[in-house]
């Protein structure tokens, strides 16, 4: 009889290891290894994020400095607004940083790359980057230079 | 003249048996299925062969699905890196093993492993007379061996091959991100984001339950219907390994077609 219990206890156990792997294969693992990194929140304004994402990587210099921590439109100027968490390492970011939006490779994801600007206050926890690039959509660059060439 | 008739006749023989094997076994299912929810008046029985089955197939499925995930790995991200796209390994990987590769493996390491012995163990009794003798004591053997046995595989596969698929999952993490340094936040952010629940896990849990029960079937028939001596138990295993090998695969196919093409 405890032979049997153990059995029973054993497949129980095994009916749940299952059910588990395909509950945590459905419902979305992207939180799984999300790093939380601590630092400081900046925000950015962007017309067109292209395919950028929450987690996606904020570079500074090819070197990962943050992350995409969430994005939401403005209702007011139909902008999107990407916040970012900073590594706190990084605290000398200058107010003047450019941000841009590119792509890793031809067909790698999307990361916000940080150009550094010239002035003597850092960025601070809450502050916004002006200056910003959209995503580079292909087709749209595609269209234009089909567009010139045709009128030469 | 009268060779190529025989020929003939050789091949029509090999037709004919094989329309009949497949006619037999589709009144088997159907005996079969007037048993499968009555095997259920005794769940222990069923428990047990989930165990027998199941929990004791684990090892090589953890081990198997591990490796595969280890390669997966290794191999993608040589090709990914090419095309500096190696943040897209995760979900190359995932989508790899939970569409297909779970689903599939997993049912033929189950068939090789656990298939032939259901089919070993049913030849066995009924090669020493034990089938006949529960019948004897009125006791439906069907229902009593065939019932709980059938249900043991079609409950175990699918959760095998869910545990296959994770397993691999963990492994090309622990190639790509732990050995080779591609970013874990992309690894896992891009399988939340392009991994459908119900599509790819749904679809590949659909193809795993089918499998089971082709394996399941193969199996339990194979055993059901052996030529009760030392050779026929032989062929009655080899028969259902090859058999529900090349019927996980076909049925891959047909299923693949259906769920991802056109």
């Amino acid at each position: 009889m405890n032979v049997q219990r153990g059995i029973e206890v054993v497949v129980g156990l095994f009916v749940l290891a299952g059910i588990a792997a395909l509950m945590v294969m459905a419902l979305q693992w992207s939180n799984f290894g999300a790093s939380r990194v601590n630092g400081y929140e900046i925000t950015a304004r962007f017309d067109n994020i292209g395919g950028l994402t929450t987690q996606s990587p904020v570079k500074l210099a090819g070197l990962t400095i943050g992350r995409v921590e969430s994005i939401e439109l403005d209702p007011d100027t139909f902008q999107a607004e990407v916040h970012m968490i900073i590594d706190g390492k990084y605290d000398s970011l200058p107010t003047d940083s450019f941000a841009n939006i590119y792509t890793a490779g031809l067909l790698g994801s999307q990361y916000v790359e940080i150009s550094p600007g010239g002035a003597l206050e850092s960025l601070e926890d809450g502050d916004r980057i002006t200056m910003t690039q959209s995503a580079i959509i292909l087709e749209n660059i595609v269209s234009k230079f089909l567009f010139d060439k045709a009128k030469e | 003249m009268s060779r190529l008739l025989e020929a003939l006749a050789r091949l029509g023989r090999l037709m004919i048996g094989g329309v009949r094997h497949a006619g037999a076994m589709a009144l088997f299912a159907l005996d079969l299925a007037w048993v499968l929810i009555p095997t259920w008046s005794r769940p222990r029985d069923v428990a047990q062969q989930v165990y027998a089955a199941g929990v004791l197939s684990l090892v090589i499925i953890l081990v198997a699905g591990g490796f595969v995930g280890l390669v997966l790995g290794l191999q993608g991200y040589n090709i990914l890196s090419t095309f500096n796209a190696s943040e897209s390994l995760g979900v190359m990987v995932a989508l790899s093993l939970v569409r297909e590769l779970g689903p599939v493996v997993a049912a033929l390491l189950f068939a090789g492993r656990a298939g032939s012995a259901i089919t070993a163990e049913i030849a066995l009794m009924k090669t020493t007379e034990q089938l006949a003798a529960l019948e004897m004591m009125a006791v439906d053997p069907m229902r009593r061996v065939i019932g709980p046995r059938f249900w043991g595989a079609l409950i175990s596969v699918p959760l095998l091959a869910a545990l296959f698929s994770l397993v691999g999952v963990l492994g090309g993490y622990l190639i790509g991100v732990v050995v080779l340094g591609v970013d874990a936040a992309s690894y896992w952010g891009q399988i939340g984001e392009q991994m459908a629940a119900w599509e790819d896990v749904g679809g590949g849990a659909l193809k795993s339950v089918a499998f089971g029960a082709v394996i399941a079937l193969i199996a339990v028939y194979e055993g059901y219907t052996a030529e009760p001596t030392a050779s026929g138990m032989a062929r009655a295993t080899t028969q259902t390994v090859v058999l529900s090998s090349l019927g996980v695969l076909g049925l891959d196919f047909v299923m693949t077609a259906f769920m991802f093409g056109a």
